[in-house]
């Protein structure tokens, strides 16, 4: 394994399947010679050039829209919106071209388009730049959801949504661009639909998506360390398609259930995550306790600190959630 | 028209101000005081001062993710603005807004805003509802030239264009979308060429020179209020700072093209001639910056020490 940050892993991705194919190429707003807006895009636009690193104007709908006309004629695009939350910006482009293209013209042609954007509060950036906006895109049939919650992932998805034949969205955790983590040696992709047990344990089975991975990680291994408590850690690393089959496993074996999502807790995707554990899996039978969700209490992203904090789920919230199901 | 002395130092004095608040914010930034980020309008301020100055305490503005000049410059409170900013509870917007999202309804700041380009159909629809209620009231929406490659650009001017409403549509071409030279997002070169588009008059001017700026917001706001429609007028300025603390402003733009601009420094120039023309001495302008830094240290001490507000507060007011 190697360390690298999880922006890094990202730009790897990047870098290795431009380098692969040549159909491969990148827009978005300042991702050229500015490195994007996080800066995790440094170098590309120095080995792949102007042609194949694009800045655009400020025109999310033209972004998008042109990734799809793009990828409807030969073209392997990845477009880049800079923050999930101008994805607004781009609406019809997004439910209405790239999610209906193909089923709607009856199959004819494939639409290999991946949307990187970015997901996720913690830094004070206020309503309009923090959102977790993934369960909209989830809710419209048509455009694959990619939440990587790992730098092996963030890679590996990453990857793997380039090669794909449908559209993907891949929504990157912007507060873990910066963090450390360890990524395999040499070159590996990682199928989108299998989600990813990341911790084994037999008291609870904590559904966590994007940066809750990391977050619930560390209270698990807190938990067993302390007071013997074994959580089993679940990660679907891909939302849709959902492997359901590896949660509804795993709340079977354990019998309660935390899903903690970033996103809104109203019709959010731990929302969707209970439905299928309930009407797919068949819970009422085997759990032990109610289930718990952790996601953004349900107002805008508030801009001060105490205010965010509040709001956005954090590991003091999960570990809340846990103690309750486990007491129940 | 010749303006009054205290026309012009009504001015000078808003664009000190905005001068200084925004040196405290990069300071206080600096030294961690302020969360999140902060886009500042250092190298701007005749942009926002030239075109307020002709607006009264009941027309209206939009503005933008840059927009703590257009605040103070429609008349904003220094020290509920720079609260705000800290994200305490007394703040515009009780610490739940910040930098990016500041108003103030009853000076008419229909406020900042975090989308690029999401103030042009608001400013829009408040041209629509003074023509609709009858009222004289004119709005003047603040957007950058990148903003003006948003496809909601093109449908707010062709609305107030159609409808011939009273909006003047303020385009700060600093040259600049973050890190893209307009040159690679627009082939034209100035953004008031697209008026032709939509059939309504457009005007280039100097956004350093404030009595430039005031003289072409003059026209435009008068035609405005006499129903004579909305104008595209372009400011021709530049930001001296990166866009936003913390981005030095330097991958993307040479030392000498920023030091050519801080040459134009819109403070520097507009008191430089008031002084030559014996408006003020240097001694007064001198005692009145004085005056100005004290405030925003005042405002900065107000908002050190506003209390935080309570976690819970963040679950009060979503609905009336
Ligand atoms: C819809 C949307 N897209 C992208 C951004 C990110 N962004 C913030 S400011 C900015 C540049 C804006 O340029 P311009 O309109 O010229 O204003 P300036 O910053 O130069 O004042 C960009 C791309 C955003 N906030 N909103």
């Amino acid at each position: 394994m190697r360390e690298v940050t999880y922006g890094e892993a990202v730009r790897e991705a990047l870098a290795e399947e431009m380098r692969r194919d040549k159909m491969v190429a990148l827009i978005g707003e300042d991702v050229g010679p500015y490195g994007g807006n996080f800066g995790i895009l440094k170098g590309l636009w120095e080995e792949f050039g102007e042609e194949r690193v694009r800045d655009t104007p400020i025109s999310e709908v033209a972004i998008v829209g042109a990734g799809l006309g793009a990828a409807l004629t030969g073209m392997r695009p990845v477009v880049e919106i800079m923050f999930c939350d101008f994805m607004g910006v781009a609406g019809d482009q997004l439910l209405n071209q790239v999610a209906k293209i193909r089923y709607m013209f009856g199959g004819q042609v494939e639409v290999p388009l991946t949307i990187r954007t970015t997901l996720g509060g913690g830094r004070s950036s206020a309503a309009q730049h923090s959102q977790s906006l993934h369960a909209i895109i989830c809710h419209v049939p048509g455009i694959k959801v990619v939440v990587p919650g790992t730098h092996e992932d963030a890679k590996g998805l990453l990857k793997a949504a380039i090669r794909d034949n449908n559209p993907v969205m891949v929504f990157e955790h912007k507060m873990m661009y910066n963090k450390k983590g360890f990524i395999p040696e040499g070159e590996y992709v990682t199928p989108l639909g299998q989600a990813a047990v990341r911790r084994e344990g037999k008291d609870l089975t904590i559904v966590a998506i994007s940066s809750m991975v990391y977050e619930s990680m560390a209270l698990a291994e807190e938990l067993s360390a302390k007071e013997g408590i074994e959580i089993e850690v679940v990660d679907p690393r891909t939302l849709v398609p959902l492997d359901e089959e590896t949660i509804i496993n795993s709340v079977r074996k354990t019998g309660r259930l935390v899903v903690a999502d970033e996103g809104h807790e109203t019709c959010g995707f731990a929302a969707e995550i209970i439905r299928r554990v309930v009407k797919v899996g068949g819970a009422f039978d085997y759990l032990d306790a109610p289930i718990e969700v952790v996601g953004t209490r349900d107002v805008p992203l508030p801009f001060s600190p105490p205010l965010e904090n509040y709001v956005i789920p954090s590991k003091a919230r999960i570990e809340e959630a846990v103690r309750k199901v486990l007491g129940y | 028209m010749e303006l009054s002395k205290e026309k012009k130092l009504w001015m000078l004095e808003r664009m000190l101000q905005i001068r200084r608040f925004e040196e405290q914010v990069y300071d206080c930034f600096l030294k961690n005081k302020i969360p999140g980020f902060a886009h500042l309008y250092i190298g701007e301020e005749a942009v926002a001062v030239g075109a307020c100055a002709n607006l009264r305490e009941d027309d209206f503005i939009t503005s933008t993710h840059r927009g703590h000049g257009h605040l103070l410059a429609k008349g904003a409170d220094p020290d509920r603005a720079m609260a705000e900013i800290f994200g305490r509870r007394t703040g515009y917007c009780l610490g739940r807004g910040g930098t990016m999202h500041i108003a103030d309804f009853s000076l008419g700041i229909l406020g900042a805003n975090g989308i690029v380009g999401g103030g042009l159909p608001i400013s829009v629809g408040a041209g629509w509802s003074a023509k609709y209620r009858g009222t004289d009231q004119v709005t003047v929406c603040f957007f950058g030239d990148g903003a003006s490659n948003q496809g909601a650009f093109h449908e707010s001017v062709n609305l107030a264009s159609v409808w011939n409403l009273p909006v003047i549509f303020v385009c700060e071409n600093n040259q600049f979308g973050i890190s893209v030279h307009q040159s690679r997002h627009q082939k034209i070169k100035d953004v008031a060429v697209r008026a032709k588009a939509y059939d309504i008059p457009g005007v280039i001017v100097d956004g350093m020179d404030v009595l430039a700026v005031y003289e072409a917001c003059r026209e435009a706001v008068e035609r405005a209020r006499q129903g004579g429609g909305p104008t595209i007028v372009e400011c021709k300025t530049y930001r001296f700072m990166g866009h936003h603390v913390g981005d030095p402003g330097t991958v993307y733009r040479d030392k000498e093209e920023v030091e050519a601009w801080k040459e134009k420094c819109p403070i520097k120039c507009f008191a430089d001639k008031l002084i030559a023309e014996g408006v003020m001495t240097a001694a007064e302008f001198e005692a009145l910056d004085k005056r100005v830094t004290e405030q925003m240290l005042a405002a900065v001490k107000f908002a050190e020490e506003s209390p935080w507000p309570e976690p819970e507060e963040a679950m009060e007011g979503l609905y009336v």
